[in-house]
């Protein structure tokens, strides 16, 4: 038998869950961002200033890399505390060094480049994802999981406390949702969550957000759609009319 | 054809040893040839369960390493024919479980022509986990009732679904059983622990068996006797029952209702 010697490690690794902000630059223009974002962080917004934040560029392929500095310049000027940028075929990890940032993939592992931009035609009611990018997920899913649809996400099985359902679009959950829902996550606001047995961790629609205590209890292990009106969310009975 | 099974849950202490030890030994006393692993490098405990921890020479960790070979690593259980134990180093840690190393040791076990190889993984999520499940044709999920206990075996189902050797070969997901442990019947009623049917719907899995909270658990693991020997206890035949389901045999759940007192036993409080 060998004997082994422990020697004492001066690092470990550490794998960690971290929640971080993503801003959604929908364009780069920095005075209006800086008169924007001003007034936001004036509105309370205090965990914007206290988070880490992650900075999407909505149309990566239109951004020179002046307009990308002089926006990192104003975002830090107002103390947002920006970690990273999130990686696109033009913006890689060389132009967030530039930047000084980090190079975060955002869709777990996904390729998030899209050829197209998310179409935002404001007043269309219906999600912009193709019928070819529903994702549809038969198997339950399991705390610690995560599934992101760039379109429509239908799931028929029940999504455990700990999962994650991201989509682009509207989420569909034919079963029990005890996990996160986030619909509209690259900021389309009219996607809608629905889902047979609301017990949810928390719901979101394009960053509007409620967690489990702020469900209004008259909708708790009910068949719910959840919508977007203005900033508030809504919430229906799926059954009735709505 | 060798089964490899691993007998998981994320939470620790929630009876992975103890059901590991019943599971091999109730498959070697029905003549299946089996070997039952601990993977639990560093926090060696599968030996003492099994009451040879007097006689371990050599450990998994060894015949990884190659020091010894596997039939040097094997201990013989004395007891039950056709049962054999692989103990965990106590003087290493997880990181020292390599893949390549593992499916040494269980083409060995192949070889020697094992029906059942018994992974007793330990907790967490960590490397330790992960190697005993990578290899794994079936997993058994030990849950207490309770939602800790729960939500780690949920998030274990979701890793057995992504991270074994199967499911990276696009051959889908191990079969996975819901074995619960320590299971009160009395504090169902009461509302203090969740019921069978709570833990299947959040877990959505088939159910294995339901082994009661027993004293004779205790009693087991203090005299180095697998539960499943003690056959006048609740637990040990709970766990006989679940063996004979895991090979297929059907039988139907018991211990999931509150023993109604008797006359005496409402007179002395029993």
């Amino acid at each position: 038998m060998t004997v082994s010697i422990e020697e004492k490690a001066s690092f470990e690794f550490k794998g960690r869950m971290l929640m971080a902000t993503v801003l959604y630059l929908k364009d780069l223009d920095s005075r209006s961002l800086h008169q924007q974002i001003s007034q936001r962080l004036e509105d309370a917004a205090q965990w914007l200033l206290d988070a880490p934040v992650v900075v999407d560029v909505a149309h990566p392929e239109e951004a020179s890399q002046v307009e990308l500095l002089t926006a990192v310049d104003t975002l830090r000027g107002l103390g947002v505390n920006l970690v990273a940028l999130a990686r696109h075929p033009e913006l890689d990890d060389q132009v967030a060094a530039m930047l000084g940032l980090g190079s975060i993939n955002l869709a777990n592992g996904r390729d998030v480049a899209r050829s197209e931009p998310p179409a935002r035609t404001g007043n269309s009611k219906s999600a912009p994802a193709a019928a070819e990018d529903t994702l549809v997920v038969e198997q339950p899913v399991r705390s610690g999981q995560q599934v992101y649809a760039r379109g429509d996400l239908i799931v028929l099985a029940p999504v455990s406390t700990g999962a994650e359902l991201l989509a682009e679009g509207n989420i569909h959950i034919y079963n029990t949702l005890r996990g996160r829902a986030l619909a509209g996550v690259r900021g389309n606001e009219a996607a809608r969550i629905f889902c047979q047995d609301l017990d949810a961790e928390l719901v979101s629609i394009a960053g509007h957000y409620r967690v489990a205590e702020d469900l209004p209890d008259a909708y708790r292990r009910k068949p719910v759609q959840m919508s977007l009106d203005g900033d508030a969310m809504c919430f229906a009975d799926l059954m009735g009319k709505s | 054809m060798t089964k490899i099974v691993v007998v998981t849950s994320g939470k620790g202490g929630v009876g992975k040893t103890t059901t590991s030890a019943a599971l091999a030994t109730g498959l070697a006393m029905r003549g299946h040839k089996t070997t039952v692993i601990d993977f639990d490098v560093g926090l060696r405990n599968l030996d003492l369960i099994m009451g040879c921890e007097r006689r371990v020479v050599y450990d998994l960790v060894n015949v990884i390493n190659g020091d010894a070979n596997l039939k040097q690593g094997l201990i013989k259980d004395k007891r039950v024919e056709n049962l054999f134990i692989l103990p965990a180093s106590q003087t290493r840690d997880k990181d020292a479980l390599t893949q390549e190393g593992v499916e040494k040791v269980l083409n060995g076990l192949r070889d020697m022509e094992m029906e059942y190889v018994i992974c007793d993984s330990p907790a967490g999520i960590e490397k330790g986990a992960l190697m005993a499940a990578y290899f794994a044709d079936e997993a058994i999920v030990v849950t207490n009732p309770e939602v800790s206990s729960v939500r780690d075996s949920d998030r274990i189902l979701g890793i057995l679904s992504s991270k074994t050797r199967k499911a990276e070969q696009g051959e889908g997901d191990i079969p996975a059983r819901l074995l619960l442990t320590r299971y009160s019947p009395e504090r169902v009623d009461r509302g203090e622990m969740l019921s069978v049917g709570d833990v299947q719907e959040i877990l959505a899995v088939d159910l294995l068996g339901v082994i009661p909270e027993s004293q004779a658990v205790l009693n087991a693991s203090n005299s180095g006797a697998p539960v499943i020997l003690d056959l006048e206890s609740d637990a040990g035949l709970a766990y006989a029952d679940a063996v004979a389901r895991f090979i297929g045999e059907e039988r139907p759940h018991r211990f999931l209702t509150a023993a109604k007192k008797g006359l005496f036993g409402r007179l002395f409080g029993g």
